[in-house]
């Protein structure tokens, strides 16, 4: 399938994006700058860029602990969610959330979610209502190898198919919750053999190929755009840091980060496929790198010289009326 | 010789070695309490033991078929203790977060809880829920609640709420000992609490407060953190000319009224520091029954500190404005004079 270039750039700049932010959210987070839990999403860039391409701004979305590439990808803007992490009155959710509730209702985020299992009802919530508008709407519904053995997904999926919503599963199947392989705590080898007991197109894939995710994702949105219902698409992939920062990560097998940061990375790969076959050249991505490297320290200053917010803020938006 | 002091969560690691080796019954689970199911290269030593730690080194003494990591399955494995308590393990479940017990409610609510008295008491649940509870880490409204309250509501439960390693230890030995459904609370930011813990195991009874502080002009009753927070309201106090007698009630169901009303009887004043949010929380009740059973004793009105109506911000100053301090403690206290 052919991706036209105007795409291709976007998809480049979206993953650059991601890696760049996260790197420094890393980095800031070191310095103590950031407060709280911080999970990155460095690794798995191919899986929420190859995913958005395929949806415009009126499509929904739920994500996970682990969401800032899912926000980036939505294009939730990067100074809102920098000032955010930082705890800043100027974040996208006035500092209230942090990085585990970033949520931008004019993206169609409906949130990062601190409860692993949390989003999948609340994606069918969203396709429900799009269903009932008659919008051609859809809803992607992130959720980590860890969160499928959660009864809500299960209860979710079964929901979504006999409704037959606008909903788009996606397995972020990274081989691990928290320190537990997915080995142990999952009955199949592949999550998305769970989806014929529950009447729907299930697909596996190597979630660090662009292209796979971004052509399965193509299918299945336009299924569920069609009104054909609900898919499930596993994306196999790699988180290149630990659970959250501070993870020693004695779980992970020898060589096994460095292999997935090198030739299993997914942006490296990407980067590979473009230009070797002419698609995009060296300097259209060097200049999209400057851009990227621009924007994020651009939203870490904003971030620092945001102030925080006015401590009356933390009685308000408890109802519609206060 | 110097007594032996242990932080927060040795402590509890100590009281859960001790019983495990005394009752082959116990069994822990949870998610990553050992960590690193089957991954061959750590050859069953554990990954994490624990998401703070304190599980450490179980799995190596007691192999992975007592220490079981469980998938996020909180409805699925929360039941499953239940079930296993009720036909004859003694389970130690942990609940990393108390905020995921939204997940697996039915399973506390309606089964754990009630199995017995449905039942016509054929049934006991000896099983141990361990769950970390609190603000102050920065990690926002779904990691940071103090659910004491709303599991104290419900009878069948008992709740257990510590402040130091030495009533850690002896209340969990409690606990597990215990033929019914504890949860057990543990502040997150007991972490790096010190204090002197004896080797041998050794048990505290539930329902038996215990004075942290004599002081006669009134009467602080503090749940958790807010024990530490009204120590150091009392020393603030000292300097005003008021003397404050601390009340840690350490177990909240069962609870402990004679030692709260003797005490308020002597001070004739009462604060009640309670991190939970201020409707229908373990401090109103506490109010309500020395409104009931010492009002002759109180010569001010009870004074209540809590958190606000409100889910637990974000942003390091909303969280600290959220948080019941010394400073408000104190203040509190003062305004009775
Ligand atoms: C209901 C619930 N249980 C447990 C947790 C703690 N927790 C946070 S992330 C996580 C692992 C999630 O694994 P997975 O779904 O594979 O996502 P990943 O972190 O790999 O992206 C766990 C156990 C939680 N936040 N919510
Ligand atoms: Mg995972």
């Amino acid at each position: 399938m052919d991706i036209p270039k105007d795409k291709l750039l976007w998809i480049y700049e979206r993953m650059q994006l991601i890696r760049v932010f996260e790197t420094r959210v890393s980095t800031e987070f070191g310095k103590g700058k950031i407060p709280g839990f911080v999970h990155l999403y460095a690794g798995e860039e191919a899986v929420a860029v190859g995913i958005c391409a395929n949806l415009t701004d009126a499509d929904y979305m739920t994500s996970t602990h682990r969401g800032h590439g899912h926000c980036v990808a939505k294009g939730v803007d990067v100074r809102g969610m920098m000032a955010e992490l930082f705890g800043k009155a100027t974040g996208i959710c006035k500092g209230k959330g942090g990085s585990m509730h970033i949520a931008d209702m004019d993206k169609g985020m409906l949130g990062a979610n601190g409860i692993v299992g949390g989003g999948p009802p609340l994606a069918c919530g969203s396709g429900l209502t799009a269903k009932t508008n008659g919008t051609d709407q859809v809803t992607i519904c992130f959720f980590g190898d860890g969160a499928s053995e959660q009864g809500t997904l299960h209860e979710s999926l079964n929901l979504a198919a006999i409704w037959k919503l606008p909903i788009i599963f996606v397995a972020e199947n990274n081989g691990y919750a928290e320190s537990t392989p997915a080995h142990y705590h999952c009955s199949v080898e592949n999550i998305a053999d769970r989806a014929a007991a529950y009447n729907m197109p299930g697909v596996t894939l190597d979630g660090n190929d662009l292209f796979a995710v971004y052509e399965a994702a193509h299918e299945a949105v336009a299924r569920a755009r069609a009104g054909q219902g609900p898919s499930l698409l596993e994306c196999k992939t790699y988180r290149h840091y630990g659970h959250f920062e501070g993870d020693a990560q004695t779980y992970k097998i020898a060589g096994e980060n460095e292999r997935y940061q090198n030739e299993l990375d997914p942006i490296k790969r990407f980067t590979d496929a473009v230009l070797s076959r002419g698609l995009v050249s060296e300097a259209e991505m060097a200049d999209i790198d400057g851009q990227v490297n621009a924007a994020i320290d651009e939203a870490v200053k904003f971030a620092e010289d945001s102030p925080f917010p006015e401590v009356q803020e933390t009685f308000t938006d408890v109802y519609v009326s206060y | 010789m110097a007594e032996r002091e242990l932080n927060f969560g040795e402590a509890l690691n100590e009281a859960m070695r001790q019983e495990m080796q005394r009752d082959p019954k116990v069994v822990i689970m949870g998610e990553d309490v050992a960590g690193g199911a089957d991954v061959d290269h750590l050859e069953g030593d554990e990954a994490w033991g624990g998401v703070l730690g304190v599980t450490k080194g179980l799995v190596k003494e007691f192999g992975r078929e007592r220490v079981i990591d469980t998938p996020i399955s909180e409805s699925g494995f929360i039941g499953a203790a239940v079930g296993a308590a009720a036909t004859g393990l003694r389970p130690i479940a942990e609940m990393m977060f108390v905020g995921f017990m939204g997940v697996c409610f039915d399973q506390l609510l309606n089964q754990g809880a009630k199995l017995r008295y449905m039942f016509g008491g054929k049934a006991k649940v000896p099983l141990v829920i361990r769950t970390i509870c609190g603000g102050g880490y920065r990690a926002a409204a779904q990691h940071s609640q103090v659910l004491h309250s709303l599991f104290t509501h419900i009878p069948g439960l008992k709740t257990v709420v510590p402040s130091t390693p030495y009533d850690a230890k002896g209340l969990l030995i409690s606990a597990i000992r215990d033929d019914d459904l504890v949860i057990f609370f543990e502040d997150i930011t007991f972490g790096g609490i010190k204090g002197a813990v004896p080797e041998e195991d050794y048990s505290i009874p539930f329902g038996k407060a215990d004075v942290k502080r004599a002081g006669e002009d009134v009467t602080i009753v503090a749940i958790g953190k807010m024990v530490h927070h009204s120590l150091a309201a009392a020393t603030e106090l000292e300097k005003q000319d008021k003397s404050a007698e601390v009340i840690d009630p350490r177990t909240l169901s069962p609870f402990d009224e004679d030692t709260v009303l003797a005490s308020v009887e002597k001070t004739g004043r009462l604060v009640i520091a309670d991190e939970s949010h201020p409707r229908c929380n373990v401090a109103t009740d506490i109010a309500a029954m020395v409104a009931d059973k010492g009002f002759d004793y109180l010569n001010a009105p009870i004074k209540m500190v809590s958190a606000p109506h409100t889910p637990v911000p974000f942003s390091p100053p909303l969280e600290d404005h959220y948080l019941p301090n010394p400073q408000k403690i104190s203040e509190a206290a003062l305004g009775l004079f």
